[in-house]
């Protein structure tokens, strides 16, 4: 399946294989640089110091908190059963809509005092991670499961279409236009000031959701007896199953732990944007993917980096190139890594990218 | 069910049972009927309109087919040559570049009103090849990147580039060399020059019996390729690299090769039917250009069975009758009798995508099963869990 597919050279003069090993080694992380770089450059060229770019990258790693935690879903999914689970994004935005719905429910609005809100964060909080992780399963069982023996591309299809069948529901819960959430933690207010970089709400509660969840899934996974069996199935399943191991439980568990972490990604994203948006989970679930393959698939740490790093791009491209030509740019990005470094930065050669 | 079964496969034993000068001649009927059958209907209605569509998005299919099904690159982003195509006629074909040759316009073969007006107009012949060749370019630029990689990661390369020229067509008003913008951005370059073809009446929105025809010429050229190519030396080879690639390199196939052929042929396709479609709509309207269209196309050929040219086409006519006939028709007000408060066109992508699930966990080897591909598709499936360990090995 590796040797195949890439042609191999027979000579290489020494110097090239030099030049080479560099690139492959730095060529990421150059790559990676240059965005920030290149306008910290001209920022300083221009007389403006830097606060400008680390504001873009406090930005930008508070936001990627948010793809760190869907990137913890496809990482997870990819790892034990090399599968994407295209619908992963899809079921962020349920996530999101979830933990709207909930403060409806709850009557928690802009009005309410500082506790209540506080609860109706955390109920509706834990309610959209149960929902997700939950849906998540369910399309487990229903559209993977049964595919297991078939060709590869068999469970990618029916992912792509329960990412339409989400998206569906979203249109229909609350229609095609973007809706706007009651701003109840407020987001843009300034809490405190580092040396002309100014720390908001929104950042303190994405880092702060974040941090904590993934310590809890990585002391888990590395710890526990299920997070045991599921570095075991992801090892070798047949393995696995002659230790013991009941290899669904364990699939169906990962898809779960997935969910859950979707939909604290779910609830962040409404408060710190105030928007949300029936199709906000394709562009999502790209960049987490994007994310996720960055930092070495099936890698928890790496998806995290993963999505810090791809949160300072985006936010970068945003202010200082054009949001409209964010999307393209992250894709790009994509494309570099999946073709030139598929294993990503912490990640070890999968058997996909050879 | 077994009934249903078993009355198609007494159709297919006898159609095969039937003597080659008996089926050619039922082709022959067949296809004298499709070029009467708008004679039928009136020459600006529904039907001629359901029909055109149906038979270009017949092209697609049969173009996404020869990468997803034959070659098995499951190619997500297909959109793109949609786009690059429809953009080849916005181009060469409209006032678009109203500014250029100093306002009075650049004309190759074009005859009549067109002949006059500023901006570039080619004949539509020429734009048709220049949109197959345009799209066979760019089908090896993406294809490139993608030789080393497999699977999964190809469809969300490919997916990704289709991602990109959907967003350079939304933006590309901005990006300009002097007064030349690249498209039109979301206000879309319109109106689009109707073909002028000899031997047809003249193309308009009120006869769209021409439009037909040449939607049926398209398609039957498409089908023909399909057949000559599936059974040619090429099409064993991405058969072979498609159900083992190692094996067929080790058996001479020379991959690169062979993919990026796939690649290009299939975008081919894809840029007909997308010059096609933009002159039928008389505009290049860069927000059609998304990631749903793909999967539209692929669902096509996933309904239809992949790798199967009949089921693709069957496929394709059944998927865009429901698009624009019964959605929007008969079925639209199907929600309300359930006592549900919204229309049925509000579903039409969550439609599709239900019918993918569905069709790849219950019959995945589509409608019309081409041979091969079901025994490979039965081969695993449902045998319980050792098959999950055989497929990752």
């Amino acid at each position: 399946m590796e040797a195949a597919s890439i042609p191999v050279r027979a000579t290489r003069a020494a110097p090239l294989t030099a030049l080479q090993n560099f690139f492959s080694r730095w060529g990421l992380i150059i790559v990676l640089l240059a965005l920030p770089l290149a306008f910290a450059a001209s920022d300083i060229a221009s007389g403006h110091g830097l606060s400008h770019i680390i504001e873009n990258l406090k930005d930008g790693v508070s936001n990627g908190a948010i793809w760190a935690l869907v990137a913890i879903g496809y990482t997870l999914v990819y790892g034990i059963i090399e599968l994407i689970n295209f619908a992963h994004g899809d079921v962020f935005m349920i996530g999101s809509f979830v933990a709207f719905g909930m403060w409806g429910t709850l009557g928690v609005t802009l009005s309410t005092g500082k506790l209540g809100v506080a609860g109706g964060l955390i109920v509706a909080g834990l309610i959209a991670m149960i929902a997700c992780g939950a849906l998540n399963v369910m399309i487990e069982r229903v559209a993977y499961r049964p595919l297991r023996g078939a060709p590869k591309l068999a469970p990618l299809i029916t992912a792509v279409g329960f990412s339409f069948i989400l998206q569906n529901v979203g249109l229909e819960w609350l229609g095609g236009s973007q809706h706007g959430v009651d701003d109840l933690v407020h987001a843009q207010h300034i809490l405190f000031n580092i040396g002309g970089v100014k720390i908001i709400n929104a950042d303190v509660l994405a880092i702060g959701v974040t941090v904590p969840l993934v310590i809890v899934l990585v002391l888990f996974v590395q710890n526990s007896r299920m997070g045991k069996a599921m570095r075991a199935t992801a090892q070798d399943p047949e393995a696995a199953r002659l230790m013991g191991i009941n290899v669904d439980t364990t699939i169906s568990f990962t898809f779960l732990l997935g969910g859950l972490m979707a939909g604290a990604a779910g609830l962040i994203y409404a408060l710190y944007n105030t928007t949300i948006r029936f199709d906000q989970g394709f562009e999502a679930g790209l960049i987490a993917f994007t994310a996720a393959v960055m930092g070495g698939i099936g890698n928890l740490r790496g998806a995290v980096l993963g999505g810090v790093i791809i949160g300072c791009i985006q936010q970068i491209s945003d202010d200082r190139i054009n949001s409209t030509w964010t999307p393209a740019i992250v894709f790009g990005y994509l494309i570099l890594i999946m073709v030139f470094k598929p294993q990503g930065l912490l990640g070890e050669e999968t058997r996909e990218a050879g | 069910m077994k009934e249903i079964k078993q009355f198609f496969a007494t159709i297919g034993e006898t159609w095969d049972g039937l003597p080659p000068i008996a089926r050619r001649g039922f082709g022959v009927v067949a296809l004298v009927l499709l070029i009467l059958l708008p004679f039928a209907f009136t020459a600006g209605g529904d039907f001629i309109d359901n029909a055109t569509r149906a038979l270009a998005y017949s092209v697609m299919a049969l173009g996404l087919n020869i990468v997803v099904g034959f070659a098995g690159l499951l190619d997500l982003g297909y959109v793109a040559f949609y786009a690059l195509g429809a953009f080849t006629i916005g181009w060469f074909g409209s006032g678009f570049y109203a500014f250029v040759n100093h306002e009075k316009g650049i004309h190759v073969a074009v005859n009549g009103v067109t002949d006059t007006l500023p901006g570039i107009h080619i004949n539509f012949l020429l734009i048709l090849v220049a949109a197959v060749i345009v799209c066979a370019v760019f089908g090896v630029l993406i294809g490139l990147p993608t030789l080393r990689l497999r699977g999964d990661y190809i469809a969300i390369v490919t997916l990704a580039f289709g991602e990109i020229i959907g967003r350079v067509a939304v933006n590309g008003d901005s990006l300009k060399v002097g007064h030349y913008a690249l498209t039109a951005g979301r206000q879309g370059i319109t109106p689009i020059d109707s073909p002028d073809l000899p031997l047809l009446s003249e193309f308009g929105p009120l006869n769209l019996r021409p439009w037909y025809w040449l939607a049926l010429g398209m398609a039957l050229l498409s089908l023909f390729v399909n057949f000559r190519l599936r059974d040619s030396r090429l099409g064993r080879a991405w058969i072979a690299v498609r159900e083992d690639e190692v094996a067929a390199a080790s058996m001479g196939v020379p991959l690169v090769r062979t993919k990026l052929l796939a690649y290009a042929t299939g975008a081919g396709f894809g840029g007909m039917a997308g010059a096609f479609f933009a002159a039928y709509f008389n505009t290049v309207n860069a927000d059609q250009f998304e990631f749903s269209f793909s999967i539209f196309i692929l669902a096509m050929i996933i309904l239809g069975g992949l790798g199967s040219i009949w089921g693709v086409v069957v496929g394709a006519i059944t998927l865009s009758y429901i698009n624009t006939y019964f959605i929007p028709g008969p079925f639209k007000s199907l929600p309300h009798t359930f006592g549900l408060n919204f229309d049925l066109t509000d579903l039409s992508f969550g439609i599709f995508g239900f019918l993918l699930v569905i069709m790849m966990v219950l019959r995945p080897e589509g409608l019309i099963p081409e041979r091969r591909r079901k025994l490979e598709l039965t081969e695993g499936v449902g045998s319980g869990e050792e098959a999950l360990y055989e497929a990752r090995a």
